[in-house]
């Protein structure tokens, strides 16, 4: 509620809370029970599975009424239910996306003081505040579509700030961002914090960025309850080794690395000379790489220097823009090519070594590419359904789908999933579904766009695993090329990756990187 | 610090003439012009409308490129109309050319070009006025000068912004298809399940920006101020007015050269 509430750091309190969401039967979270004074400073742990979004969902007031689930306790702020504590919580989720409610960036700041019934003068004074605490320096009525992740997650801070919560509740605020994003973020609630005296709950797996911010850790169990709670350094001592067994990167432990690479890099399998990629205009290049077999080419950049483009382009999804992508005449031979010579050539696909003049068919046994979302891969409603789609596309015997799908169930742990709808899975299986869905067409090249993107301690090192095998090769036909495109500088240290660092092209494409 | 660059936010946007005043004055303007020329069909009243929207048009703060690539429909679809009208259209007087099915006498004709005239009278002006709405603005204009409710309006605003990001992700998942082997075939079996997985991640993407907003107190029971002042000032009313001088002055002058022919009324 708005009006003159309290004002100053809050408290938080719940009291054995309990929630279970309406289309789920297990509770989210159970027994949760714990006091934070005003002020102080929490980072919330546990393993994915545990509840932390929900409770901090909880706490912001925003898990909606009886229809929405059930719930057991309380959850207090200042000694109120939370969700009549509205405006005194705020609340800045992961995806920079789904937070930019309106089209200019004073309008999406100013949002949350007008649900308040702020009078007009104060909101644009709170405004101008909140943008300066966070540090975005950016002109009111610039579009919110052209900031970068970073800048969106501070756009996401500043209007939650500008309520005067006297709480901030961040729920992995920089999980989607490149490692200058990061510190653009932390940077900005260490600012606001020290501005405010407010109140702070965070979420977050990488938590070395977040240590010298907070000064009190709680970690839940599985299911819930409070585990381990008490200063950084006692917790982590205490449990440093347990936790990052559930995914936390514990500063001090690092994750499980694979073997290095059994073989010395093999033959270029794709090939790009003086290749510009884009969509329709340039966003890179002129660049010229290889991807070699047994060897992880990394595509380093930052944000918007095109390195999803290249991805898709080299993986034949993109026309090239300018220069050309070729397959090794190894990988090429019998490739049927789509549409008539004609039309090829007016599309500029006269090259039948190019992938993106091949079939779709054609290429789904030479280069598989998994996308950066993986929801927009996902095609069939059980795991298994998807599996097969690779292998019925070819047309391969009933008995050999089976065995292929079987295979990878067990080789990726997805068996235990089989039959489970794809969009239920957690982000770790999903993004081990959308490769071993590519795999299942036994591809010889496979470019990956983010595959550690979010992913916890414990996922993270599984994928690197799979990443490493894929470079040695899976199958008896021994290794395969493998390209990643990646913020992440560890995933290219753990596959003893050749860099390949990408810079966005001269020609002015955008101002500054839109996307991820 | 603030950065120079912060324009005043409570002003309207900038823009010329026609272009800065309130949208909901140019939407009123838009339906007091076409409402009673829709009434009629004679070539006099959308004539006399289309000359006296002339000023209207060279105020509207719409550069020509602009103002000619955006009502190129228009230019296409008014003698389309009235080729149509003049063959196949209610035949009187004398017959001037027959053929087949098609007839075309002094009546046919003098309402083709009546149906011309009229595309161009209500499209002109209506294409000029709209081309220049801010989705904001007209938001903050139908909550507050119409008092429509907030939840609706605001949440259709938020909903907008989501289709770029759509479109953006109905070229992801065509791409997927063509990296999973599917997309060789079968074109219109394959929009459908694009089509569908489309409608799940408009569901997820709906139901986190619902979260987003509900977070920041949007829903409250209190009362919601807003943060830009959308009034209607004396430009607005002199638009609206002009508007509905333009359409009486038209109908006012078919009347009285015993031109004006309601479409509902005797032939």
């Amino acid at each position: 509620m708005a009006g003159p509430g309290p004002s100053g750091p809050a408290t938080l309190e719940a009291r054995e809370w309990g929630w279970r969401y309406a289309t789920r039967r297990a509770w989210a979270v159970r027994e949760a029970t714990f006091r934070i004074e005003a002020g102080e400073r929490v980072l919330l742990l546990g393993p994915s599975g545990s509840g932390k979004s929900t409770l901090l969902q909880g706490l912001a007031g925003v898990l909606g009424g009886a229809d929405e689930g059930e719930q057991l306790g309380a959850v207090h702020v200042d000694g109120r239910p939370a969700a009549a504590a509205r405006g005194r919580t705020g609340l800045v989720l992961q995806d920079p996306d789904s937070q930019t409610i309106l089209a200019r960036v004073g309008d999406d700041v100013a949002f949350g003081c007008e649900n308040l019934g702020i009078p007009r003068g104060e909101i644009w004074l709170r405004v101008r505040a909140a943008l300066d605490a966070v540090g975005l320096d950016v002109a009111l009525d610039r579009a919110t579509s052209a900031l970068s992740g970073g800048q969106k997650q501070r756009l996401a801070l500043a209007g939650v700030m500008a309520m005067r919560p006297g709480a901030l509740l961040l729920d992995e605020p920089t999980a989607n961002l490149d490692p200058d994003g990061v510190s653009e973020v932390r940077d900005a609630v260490a600012r606001v914090l020290d501005a405010t005296g407010a109140t702070l709950v965070v979420i977050e797996h990488r938590i070395g960025a977040w240590l010298p911010l907070v000064d009190r850790v709680i970690v839940l169990g599985e299911g819930g309850g409070v585990v381990a709670d008490g200063t950084p350094a006692a917790v982590l001592e205490e449990r440093g080794a347990e936790l990052a067994a559930a995914g936390v990167w514990v500063p001090g432990i690092r994750a499980a690395y694979p073997p290095p690479p059994v073989a010395a890099p093999g033959p270029a399998l794709v090939t790009g000379d003086a290749l510009v990629v884009g969509r329709g205009r340039a966003a890179a290049g002129p660049l010229d790489l290889e991807i070699r077999a047994g060897e992880v080419l990394g595509v380093v950049g930052a944000n918007g220097a095109g390195k999803s483009t290249l991805g898709l382009t080299v993986a034949g999804l993109l026309p090239a823009v300018g220069g050309t992508v070729a397959a090794a005449p190894q990988l090429a031979a019998g490739a049927a090519v789509a549409g008539s010579r004609w039309r090829r050539a007016r599309r500029g696909l006269a090259n039948r070594a190019d992938p993106a003049a091949w079939t779709s068919a054609a290429l789904l046994t030479r280069i598989g590419a998994v996308l950066q979302e993986p929801e927009h891969q996902i095609l069939r409603t059980t795991v298994r359904d998807e599996l097969e789609v690779g292998p019925r596309a070819l047309g391969l015997a009933e008995s050999e789908v089976t065995a292929r799908v079987d295979d990878l169930l067990a080789r990726l742990r997805l068996d235990r999933l089989a039959a489970a709808n794809p969009y239920t899975l957690s982000g770790g299986e999903k993004r081990r579904l959308t490769v071993a869905a590519v795999l299942a067409a036994r591809p010889r090249v496979v470019v990956l766009d983010e595959p550690t993107f979010g992913q916890d301690a414990r996922t993270w090192a599984e994928l690197v695993a799979i990443i490493a095998a894929l470079r040695d090769g899976v199958d008896d036909r021994g290794p395969l090329a493998v390209a990643a495109i990646t913020h992440d500088e560890a995933v290219l240290d753990a596959l003893s990756a050749r860099r390949f660092e990408l810079r966005a092209a001269a020609a002015p494409a955008g101002s500054g990187g839109v996307r991820r | 610090m603030s950065a120079p660059a912060r324009s005043a936010p409570q002003d309207p946007p900038a823009g010329r003439g026609v272009a800065s005043l309130n949208p909901v004055a140019k939407l009123a303007a838009a339906l007091l012009i076409a409402l009673p020329l829709v009434v009629t069909i004679d070539p006099v009243s959308a004539g006399v409308a289309l000359v006296l929207e002339l000023p209207l048009l060279l105020a509207s703060g719409v550069g020509w490129r602009r103002f000619w690539l955006r009502t190129l429909p228009l230019w296409l679809a008014a003698p389309a109309a009235a080729v149509t009208i003049a063959l196949y259209g209610q035949q009187s007087g004398d017959v001037l050319f027959s053929w087949a099915l098609a007839t075309v006498s002094e009546g046919s004709l003098g309402l083709g070009l009546a149906a011309a005239l009229r595309v161009l009278a209500i499209g002109l002006p209506a294409v000029v006025l709209f081309i220049t709405v801010d989705p904001t603005d007209l938001a903050d204009g139908l909550a507050q000068i119409l008092r429509l409710p907030a939840r609706f309006v605001v949440g259709g605003l938020a909903g907008m912004r989501m289709l770029g990001l759509l479109a953006e992700d109905w070229r992801s998942l065509g791409l997927a298809r063509r990296a999973r082997g599917v997309a060789d075939s079968g074109r219109l079996r394959r929009a459908a399940g694009m089509a569908f997985a489309l409608f799940v991640l408009a569901i997820r993407r709906g139901s986190s920006l619902a979260t987003a907003m509900e977070s920041r107190a949007f829903g409250a029971p209190s009362p919601r101020t807003w943060a830009r002042a959308s009034r209607l000032g004396a430009g607005d009313v002199g638009l609206m007015a002009a508007g509905l001088a333009i359409s009486l002055i038209a109908l006012a002058a078919s009347v009285s050269v015993g031109a004006f022919h309601p479409v509902f009324g005797p032939a």
